[in-house]
C-alpha cells in the first residue's frame, strides 16, 4: 500500500469542471436564453447532463481509487469483516479499504493576505463524489420536469438560470477545498433560493417567502461567518506548519484530531457551524422559512428539499465532521447539541406536518423531519447513515415532490390543497400515484425500500452508541413519519374525489385565498399558499395559456406528460433500489467502502502517506464489526509523532433483524392507525374521533399550538423582526436625526448665533468702529484742508516751491 | 528602515494626476452655450486621464508591490520644508486608478443625465479639478502635499452638492463643507504638532513614519486623536456621519458616486497610509475606540437604514454600515483586517456607486424616490431591476462578488486582533458585526421586495389601471411616459462597475495581490513601533 | 573757480523762473518761466559736469532738453485749447481742479 497504489484519473483530477460547467451555462442563459429555441432551458440540460458524466466519471474513477488501495491490501480483513457477506468480490475477499484513501485535493491561488495563499479548488473524497453524482442527478431530472411544468412561464428563461447556477452552489460547495469556497457556494445556493422561491414576485406573498428564505439562512450564516473565523485561527498555525492553511478543509480535519488542537475552540467553532447548519438545514429553532419556501414552483421545492439547499447544513457537520467529533466529544456523552437538535426537530416536524392541508407543507416539515434525522444521526456518531440518509432521502422526497407537482399540474388544477382539491385521485393518475406509493413507502422505512436501509441504521446506531434517548426519539419519529404520511396519501390518492379532482371549475383566486381563510390558516402567514401560483394571475394565464396541455380547458384529472412522469418513475426506481447500496440486511456495504473515510493514521508530511505500518488501524477497523466503542485510535487518542488523522474511527452498530424489528412494528402501526384514523375523520362513516378537535379542549389546544407552527413564526416575525424592522430601526434613526443631527445642528445654530452676537457687538461696534473712526478723521482732515485745493495754478507753485525750500532747508540743517 | 523607492517613468503620476486640469483651461475657453463640446472635453480629457492610468498599471511592477514606484521628490516649499514628493504603492495603486475610472464613467453618464440646474461648463470643469484632488490625494507623500490634495476635492464637491443638489442643497452642502473643515483643521493641527514634535525636519510620509514612532506614547495618542477626528468625519464614522445622509441624498448623481466611491475613501485611507504608520502606539490606544466605533457604525447605520423611505438616503446610511466594516478591518491592526479595508474600499465605492447610479437613474424616471410609490421596478425595467438586485447582492456580501471580500476578511481578523489589543473585546464586536450582516441582508433585500418586486405603481402606468401583469416581456417599455429602461449611456458607464464587481468577486486575489506585500510591510513597520 | 559763476547765473535763472510761475497771470508766460526753470537746471547740470569731468550731465541736459521740448508742445497745446474754449488764458480764471 503504497502511493503508487493509489489511482486517480482524469475526471478526478478535473472534477473542478462539474460546478464550472453549470455556472458558465448560468451565464449563457442569461445572455443567449430568450433567444434559444427553447428559451435557454437547453443549456441548462446539458450543462447540468455534462457535469453529471463527469460526476459520474469521477465517481467511477473514485471507486477505482478505493479498490486501489485495499486491492493489494496485505491485511486481508475479510474474516474480521464478518457480516459482510458481500456480493461484491473486492468487499469480501479484500475484506473492504483498511487505508485512509487520500482525497484528490487540487488548489489555485484564490486570494492571499498577510503573506498566506489561500486557495480555490477541489476536494474530492467518497462524501464529496457521492454527492456530485446526486447533486447533478437529480438536477438534471428536476430540470426535465420543470420544462413541462413551468412550460409558458413569463420567467421561464430566468427560471432555469437559476436553477443552473442554483446546482452550481451547491456543486462548488461539495467540492470545497476550503472553508471560504464552501461559504461562497452555501450563499450561492442562499441567493439562488432567494430568486427561485420568489420566482412569481408579483405576488407579495412569494417575495415575502423568497425574503424570509434568505434571511433565516442568512442569521445562520452568521455562525458560519464566526464559525470559520474560529476554526481558522486555530487551524492556521497547525496548517502552516503542514504546509496548508487554517481555511483548507482537509487541514482543519487533521488538526481537529491531532490533539494539538484546543477543545473549547473546537467547540465554540463546532457550536458557531452547527448554528449555520441549523438556518440552512432547517433544523429547529430556524426551521421556519422552510414550509414558507413551497411558495416556489414545485420543481424548485423538490430540487431545494432532496439534494441541494437543505442538505448542506447537513453536508456541513459531515465534512467538518472532525471538528464536531472532537468538539463535542460525540462518543463519550449522552447527549449533545447536535443530537439533541435534531431530535427535537425529528418530532416537532412531524407533529406540524399532521395539520398541514397543503400537501407541499406536508413533505416540508417531512422534510425538516428527515433532515433531523440526518442531524441526529451526525449527533450520535452514526457519520456513514446519516450521509447514506442525504443519498436515500433525495430520491425519495424529490419523487414525492414531483409527484405532488404532477397532482397539482394535472390533477387539481394547480391547487395544493389536499382537503379540498384531491382524493380519490389514483385511478386518473396511476403512474403518478404509484410513484408517490413507493416513495411515501421508502420515506416511512418499511423495509426493502431505501429508507429502511438509512434511517434504521440511524436509530441503531443512536442505541449502540448509547444515545437511549435519541433512540427512542429515533422510533417515535419512524411512527409520526408513518402516520402523517398515510394521512396525506388517504387524502391525496384515495376516498372522495373533492374541489378540482371532481372536476369542478372554480376561480383559482377565490379558491386559493378561500383555502387559506378556510382552514384557520394564520392570515400574517403569507407564505401559506394552498395554490401553488402557477396561473396565480389571470392575465398571466390567459397570456400564456396552458391550454396546449389541456389545462385552459379544465379537462379535469388525468395522467401527466411524459417529461413528468419520466423522472417519476426514474426517481421511485431509486428510491427502492438506491438503498441497496448499503444495506447490511442484504449483505452490501459499497458506502462504508467507498465513501465513509477511513479513521486511520496516515503520514503527515507525505500528502499520499500509507506505508504499510498500520496493521493497527486495519485491526481497529475490523473491531467495527464488533460493534464496540473504541478507547484509542483517531479520535480517541492523539496521533503519532508524524503521523495525522483526518477522519474519527466511528463504531458501527451491527444489523439484526431483531433489532430492526421495533422501528418496523411501529411503522406498520403507524400507517395502520393512520389509514384508520383517516378513513374515521375524512372518509364517510360517522367516527368518534371526527371533529374532536372541537368537542375536546387539549386536543383543541394541540391542534392550535400545531396550526400556529408553535408560534415560532410570530415570534420571529412579529417580535424580532417587527421590532427590529420598526421601533427599533426608527429610534435609532430618531436619534441620528434629533441627537446627533440635533448636536451638528445645535453647533451649527449655536455657531450662528454666536456669530450674530459678535457680529452685532464685536464687529460692528469694536471693529467697525475703529475702521469708521479712521474713516471719520481722514473725512475730516481732508475737510480742514480742503482750501488748499483751490484749483490756482500759481498757488500751486507757489506751495510747491515753498515746499521745495523748506525741504532744501531741512536738508541743509540736516547735513550740518 | 529606509523606504525603498523604484523611480522608474516618474512624468506618469504627475501627467495623470494634472492631466484634467488641461481640460480645464480648455474648457474656459469655450463659451458655456455649447453644452456638447464640454460635455465632449469631459470625456475625452477624463479618458485621457485613464489611459494615462491604464498605462501606469501597465508599467507598475506587481511583483514589487510593496515599494513606493515613479517616485519623484522635487522642491516645492522649501521654507517649511515640504517636497513635491509622490510615489504608487500597492495600498494606493487600487484607489488612483478607481478615481480616473470613476470619474471617466461619471463623465459619460453626464452625456444625457445632466443634473436639473443646467450649465455643463461649470459641472465638468469641477468634476475634473475634483478628480485632480483625489488622485493627488493617493500619490501624495508629503503631509503637505496630501492636505492641498486632501482640501482641493472640498470646493468642488461643495458647489456640485450647492448647485446641482435636490431641495435642501444649501443646507447639504454647508453642512457638508463645515463638518470636513472641522475635520480638516484638526488634522492639520495634529499634522504640524506631528511635524514639530519629530523634529521639524521634513512633512514626506516616510520620514514621519520613522520619526513618529519615536514619539512618546501620551503625545502620539494626542496626536492621533487630532488625526482620527479628521479622518473619522470623512469616512464617515460614527458619530461623525450625519453630514453623509444630507449630502448623499441632495447631491447630484454624480456627486453621489464620487462621493460614495472615492471621497469617503480618502477617510480610510489616511488612517492606513497616515495615522497608523506613523503613530504605531496612538493607533493602537485608539484601536478599541475605532473598532467599538465601527461596529456600532455597523448597527446603527443599517437600522438607520430600515428606518428611510428614501431610496438613496437608505443607500446613504448603507455606506456608514459598510465604512463599519471597512474601519472594523483597520482597528484590528491585522494583515486580514487592513487588507480587507482596502478591499472593502474599492468594492464599496464600486458598489455603492453603481446603487447610487440606479438611484438617480430611477428619481430621473419616476421623480421620485420614495420607496412606497416605487414598486414594480421589474416590470417597468426590467434590466434596472435586475441590476438593482444584483447590486443589492453584491452590496449584502454574497461570496463571489465584491463585497464579500470587504466584509468577511474584516470580520475575521476581529477574532485575532494584532499587538495584544483585547481579544474579547475584538470576538464581541465580531459577533455583532457579523450580526450586521444580517441587517445588511435585511435592509437591502427589504429594499428590493418593494421596489422591484410586485406591481407598478398605478400613478406611473401609462395606462392608468391597465394590468401590467399581462404579457410582460423584458422589451417591453411602453408603460409609463417617460419611464424606459436602461439607456445605451447608462451601460456605457454601468457596465465596467458590474464587470468589476464580479471580476473581483470572483477572483480577489488580482486585488489582493497588489494589496498585500504593502500591507504586509506596513504591518511589519507598525509592529516596530510598538514596544 | 568757474563753476560758481556759472551756478548763480543758474541760481539768478531759477529765481526769475519762479517769481514767472508763481506771479504771472498769463499761461504762456507762466510756460515760458517754467522753461527758464529748467533751463537754470541745464546750467547747473553742465557746470557739475565740467567740475567732474564726466559725461553724465551732458547726458542729463539733453535728456530735460528733450523733456522740455514736450513739455512745451503739451503746454501750449492746452492753451491753446483753454483759448479756444473760455477767450481768455487768465490762469487766475481757471479754478477748476479746485478741490
Amino acid at each position: 500500500m503504497t502511493a503508487a497504489t493509489l489511482s486517480s484519473g482524469w475526471f478526478l483530477e478535473n472534477a473542478w469542471l462539474i460546478p464550472l460547467i453549470p455556472a458558465i451555462g448560468f451565464a449563457l442563459i442569461i445572455s443567449l436564453g430568450k433567444r434559444m429555441p427553447q428559451g435557454g432551458s437547453e443549456i441548462g440540460i446539458a450543462s447540468i447532463a455534462a457535469s453529471f458524466v463527469i460526476s459520474a466519471g469521477a465517481a467511477w474513477q473514485w471507486i477505482q481509487r478505493v479498490n486501489s488501495v485495499s486491492g493489494d491490501g496485505e491485511h486481508a480483513l475479510g474474516g474480521v469483516f464478518g457480516f459482510a457477506r458481500a456480493i461484491l468480490p473486492a468487499a469480501s475477499e479484500e475484506g473492504g479499504k483498511a487505508a485512509y484513501v487520500e482525497p484528490v485535493i487540487r488548489s489555485w491561488t484564490w486570494w492571499q493576505s498577510g503573506g498566506l495563499e489561500f486557495g480555490l479548488g477541489q476536494h474530492i473524497d467518497g462524501l464529496a463524489v457521492m454527492l456530485l453524482l446526486l447533486v447533478t442527478f437529480i438536477s438534471l431530472l428536476v430540470q426535465v420536469y420543470s420544462t413541462e411544468y413551468v412550460a409558458g412561464d413569463r420567467r421561464y428563461t430566468h427560471f432555469f438560470a437559476s436553477l443552473t447556477l442554483f446546482s452550481a452552489g451547491m456543486l462548488v460547495m461539495v467540492l470545497a477545498e476550503n472553508m471560504i469556497q464552501l461559504i461562497l457556494g452555501w450563499e450561492i445556493m442562499g441567493l439562488c433560493s432567494f430568486m427561485l422561491i420568489g420566482h412569481w414576485w408579483e405576488e407579495k406573498a412569494n417575495s415575502t417567502a423568497a425574503l424570509k428564505a434568505f434571511f433565516t439562512v442568512r442569521v445562520g450564516d452568521v455562525g458560519l461567518l464566526v464559525g470559520t473565523a474560529i476554526i481558522f485561527f486555530g487551524a492556521n498555525d497547525w496548517a502552516v506548519a503542514n504546509g496548508s492553511n487554517g481555511f483548507s478543509i482537509q487541514a482543519i480535519s487533521g488538526w481537529a484530531m491531532s490533539g494539538e488542537a484546543s477543545q473549547s475552540v473546537l467547540f465554540w467553532g463546532g457550536v458557531a457551524l452547527f448554528i449555520a447548519s441549523i438556518g440552512k438545514s432547517g433544523q429547529f429553532p430556524l426551521h421556519t422559512w422552510l414550509p414558507d419556501a413551497m411558495a416556489g414552483p414545485t420543481p424548485v421545492s423538490s430540487l431545494l428539499h432532496s439534494s441541494t439547499m437543505v442538505v448542506a447544513g447537513v453536508f456541513l457537520v459531515a465534512r467538518l465532521y472532525p471538528v464536531f467529533f472532537v468538539g463535542f466529544d460525540i462518543l463519550d456523552t449522552q447527549f449533545n447539541l447536535i443530537a439533541i437538535i435534531g431530535g427535537i426537530t425529528i418530532v416537532i416536524a412531524a407533529a406540524l406536518a399532521f395539520v398541514q392541508d397543503d400537501i407541499k407543507k406536508v413533505l416540508a416539515y417531512s422534510t425538516v423531519s428527515q433532515l433531523g434525522y440526518m442531524m441526529l444521526g451526525l449527533g450520535v456518531g452514526a457519520w456513514l447513515p446519516a450521509v447514506f440518509h442525504i443519498f436515500t432521502h433525495a430520491f425519495f422526497k424529490c419523487a414525492l415532490f414531483l409527484a405532488a407537482g404532477s397532482v397539482s399540474h394535472s390533477g387539481s388544477h394547480h391547487s395544493f390543497d389536499m382537503k379540498k382539491d384531491m382524493g380519490g385521485l389514483w385511478r386518473k393518475m396511476p403512474v403518478t400515484a404509484g410513484t408517490w406509493m413507493i416513495s411515501t413507502a421508502a420515506l416511512c422505512g418499511i423495509p426493502f425500500f431505501s429508507g429502511f436501509f438509512s434511517k434504521d441504521e440511524i436509530i441503531d446506531n443512536a442505541h449502540n452508541n448509547g444515545y437511549d434517548v435519541f433512540y427512542y426519539v429515533g422510533l417515535a419519529g419512524a411512527f409520526m413519519t408513518a402516520a402523517y404520511m398515510t394521512r396525506a396519501t388517504y387524502l391525496t390518492f384515495f376516498g372522495k374525489a373533492r374541489g378540482a379532482a371532481a372536476g369542478e371549475h372554480h376561480d383559482e383566486h377565490a379558491t386559493g385565498h378561500d383555502a387559506h381563510d378556510a382552514h384557520g390558516h394564520d392570515a400574517q402567514d403569507h407564505g401559506d399558499h394552498g395554490h401553488d401560483a402557477h396561473g396565480h394571475d389571470a392575465q398571466g394565464h390567459d397570456a400564456h395559456g396552458h391550454d396546449d396541455h389541456g389545462h385552459g380547458a379544465h379537462a379535469g384529472p388525468h395522467e401527466s406528460p411524459w417529461r413528468i412522469t419520466a423522472p417519476l418513475v426514474i426517481l421511485a426506481a431509486l428510491a427502492i433500489g438506491s438503498g441497496y447500496l448499503n444495506a447490511p440486511a442484504v449483505g452490501t456495504e459499497y458506502f462504508l467502502k467507498w465513501v465513509e473515510p477511513v479513521g486511520a493514521e496516515v503520514e503527515l508530511a507525505a500528502s499520499h502517506g500509507d506505508d504499510g505500518d498500520h496493521g493497527d488501524e486495519a485491526l481497529g477497523f475490523g473491531a467495527l464489526a464488533a460493534s464496540e466503542g473504541y478507547s484509542e485510535g483517531c479520535g480517541y487518542t492523539d496521533p503519532a509523532e508524524g503521523k495525522v488523522c483526518y477522519a474519527p474511527k466511528v463504531p458501527h452498530a451491527v444489523f439484526t433483524w431483531g433489532k430492526a424489528a421495533p422501528s418496523i412494528v411501529l411503522v406498520f402501526a403507524g400507517i395502520a392507525v393512520s389509514a384508520w384514523l383517516s378513513l374515521g375523520v375524512f372518509g364517510d362513516r360517522r367516527n368518534p374521533f371526527r371533529g374532536l378537535t372541537t368537542r375536546f379542549a387539549p386536543a383543541r389546544w394541540v391542534h392550535t399550538l400545531l396550526v400556529n407552527k408553535y408560534y415560532l413564526d410570530h415570534l420571529y416575525e412579529r417580535v424580532i423582526v417587527r421590532a427590529v424592522a420598526h421601533p427599533i430601526a426608527a429610534a435609532a434613526y430618531w436619534v441620528n436625526q434629533h441627537i446627533l443631527d440635533g448636536i451638528v445642528n445645535g453647533v451649527g445654530t449655536s455657531g450662528r448665533r454666536t456669530g450674530e452676537w459678535v457680529y452685532r457687538n464685536v464687529d460692528q461696534r469694536v471693529v467697525d468702529g475703529a475702521v469708521n473712526a479712521s474713516g471719520f478723521v481722514a473725512s475730516e482732515t481732508g475737510h480742514a484742508l480742503q482750501p488748499v485745493q483751490s484749483g490756482r495754478v500759481n498757488q500751486y507753485g507757489a506751495l510747491l516751491f515753498g515746499a521745495a525750500t523748506v525741504g532744501a532747508i531741512v536738508l541743509i540743517l540736516v547735513n550740518i | 528602515m529606509n523606504m525603498e523607492t523604484i523611480t522608474n517613468d516618474t512624468w506618469i503620476l504627475t501627467v495623470g494626476t494634472f492631466l484634467p486640469l488641461v481640460g480645464v483651461l480648455l474648457m474656459m475657453f469655450v463659451p458655456a452655450g455649447e453644452e456638447r463640446t464640454h460635455k465632449q472635453i469631459g470625456i475625452v480629457t477624463s479618458a485621457a486621464t485613464l489611459a494615462v492610468g491604464v498605462w501606469t498599471l501597465l508599467r507598475y511592477d506587481f511583483a514589487q508591490s510593496e515599494k513606493l514606484q515613479f517616485f519623484v521628490d522635487a522642491e516645492w516649499i522649501t521654507v517649511i520644508r515640504s517636497n513635491y514628493t509622490i510615489g504608487l504603492d500597492g495600498i494606493s495603486l487600487p484607489l488612483y486608478f478607481l478615481s480616473m475610472v470613476v470619474t471617466f464613467l461619471v463623465m459619460i453618464y453626464t452625456w444625457d443625465n445632466m443634473p436639473d440646474a443646467g450649465n455643463p461648463k461649470s459641472f465638468i470643469m469641477l468634476m475634473l479639478v475634483l478628480q485632480v484632488g483625489m488622485a493627488g490625494s493617493f500619490i501624495a507623500q508629503d503631509l503637505i502635499l496630501f492636505f492641498v490634495f486632501f482640501e482641493v476635492v472640498l470646493l468642488p464637491m461643495y458647489f456640485m452638492i450647492g448647485v446641482w443638489g435636490g431641495e435642501q442643497r444649501q443646507y447639504a452642502s454647508l453642512k457638508f463643507f463645515l463638518y470636513t473643515m472641522f475635520g480638516s483643521a484638526l488634522m492639520l493641527v495634529a499634522f504640524l504638532a506631528l511635524f514639530f514634535q519629530t523634529g521639524a525636519e521634513s512633512f514626506s510620509f516616510a520620514h514621519l513614519a520613522e520619526a513618529g514612532a519615536l514619539i512618546g506614547r501620551d503625545v502620539q495618542i494626542w496626536i492621533f486623536a487630532g488625526m482620527f477626528i479628521g479622518f473619522a468625519v470623512k469616512v464617515p464614522m460614527f458619530p461623525f456621519h450625519t453630514w453623509l445622509p444630507d449630502a448623499h441624498t441632495q447631491a447630484p448623481t454624480q456627486g453621489s458616486v464620487i462621493l460614495a466611491a472615492i471621497l469617503l475613501k480618502l477617510g480610510t485611507y489616511g488612517f492606513v497610509r497616515i495615522a497608523i504608520p506613523m503613530l504605531p502606539q496612538g493607533a493602537k490606544a485608539w484601536a478599541p475606540v475605532i473598532g467599538i466605533l465601527a461596529v456600532i457604525g455597523i448597527i446603527y447605520g443599517a437600522l438607520g437604514c430600515l428606518a428611510q423611505t428614501d431610496m438613496k438616503r437608505l443607500i446613504a446610511f448603507s455606506s456608514v454600515a459598510h465604512m463599519g466594516f471597512v474601519m472594523l478591518g483597520i482597528s484590528t491592526l491585522t494583515e486580514f483586517g487592513i487588507n480587507a479595508a482596502l478591499f472593502g474600499m474599492v468594492a464599496h465605492g464600486l458598489i455603492t456607486g453603481m446603487l447610487f447610479f440606479l438611484a438617480g437613474s430611477v428619481k430621473h424616471r419616476y421623480h421620485t424616490l420614495e420607496i412606497k410609490r416605487l414598486s414594480g421596478l421589474l416590470i417597468q425595467m426590467p434590466r434596472l431591476g435586475w441590476i438593482l438586485g444584483f447590486s443589492a447582492m453584491a452590496s449584502l456580501g454574497l461570496p463571489g462578488l465584491a463585497g464579500f471580500w470587504g466584509e468577511f476578511p474584516a470580520i475575521l481578523s476581529a477574532y485575532n486582533p494584532n499587538f495584544g489589543l483585547d481579544t474579547t473585546l475584538y470576538r464581541t464586536l465580531m459577533v455583532i458585526a457579523a450580526l450586521g450582516t444580517v441587517l445588511a441582508a435585511a435592509y437591502l433585500l427589504w429594499l428590493f421586495q418593494r421596489t422591484a418586486f410586485g406591481r407598478p405603481n398605478p400613478e406611473f402606468t401609462a395606462h392608468g389601471t391597465h394590468p401590467v401583469g399581462a404579457g410582460v416581456n423584458d422589451d417591453h417599455h411602453d408603460h409609463g411616459a417617460d419611464i424606459h429602461d436602461v439607456t445605451p449611456i447608462e451601460w456605457i458607464a454601468w457596465t465596467p462597475f458590474l464587470i468589476a464587481i464580479v471580476v473581483f468577486g470572483v477572483y480577489p486575489q488580482l486585488m489582493f495581490d497588489v494589496m498585500d506585500p504593502a500591507v504586509t510591510l506596513l504591518v511589519e513597520r507598525v509592529g516596530a513601533g510598538i514596544p | 573757480m568757474y563753476a560758481v559763476n556759472f551756478l548763480l547765473l543758474g541760481a539768478v535763472m531759477f529765481s526769475i523762473g519762479v517769481f514767472g510761475v508763481i506771479a504771472r497771470r498769463n499761461a504762456v508766460m507762466v510756460l515760458m518761466s517754467i522753461e527758464l526753470i529748467l533751463n537754470a537746471v541745464n546750467v547747473n547740470l553742465i557746470a557739475f559736469a565740467l567740475m567732474n569731468g564726466s559725461a553724465e550731465g551732458h547726458v542729463f541736459a539733453l535728456y530735460v532738453i528733450a523733456v522740455a521740448a514736450a513739455e512745451v508742445g503739451v503746454g501750449l497745446a492746452m492753451v491753446l485749447m483753454i483759448y479756444r474754449n473760455r477767450r481768455s488764458i487768465a490762469l487766475d480764471e481757471l479754478s477748476a481742479l479746485k478741490g
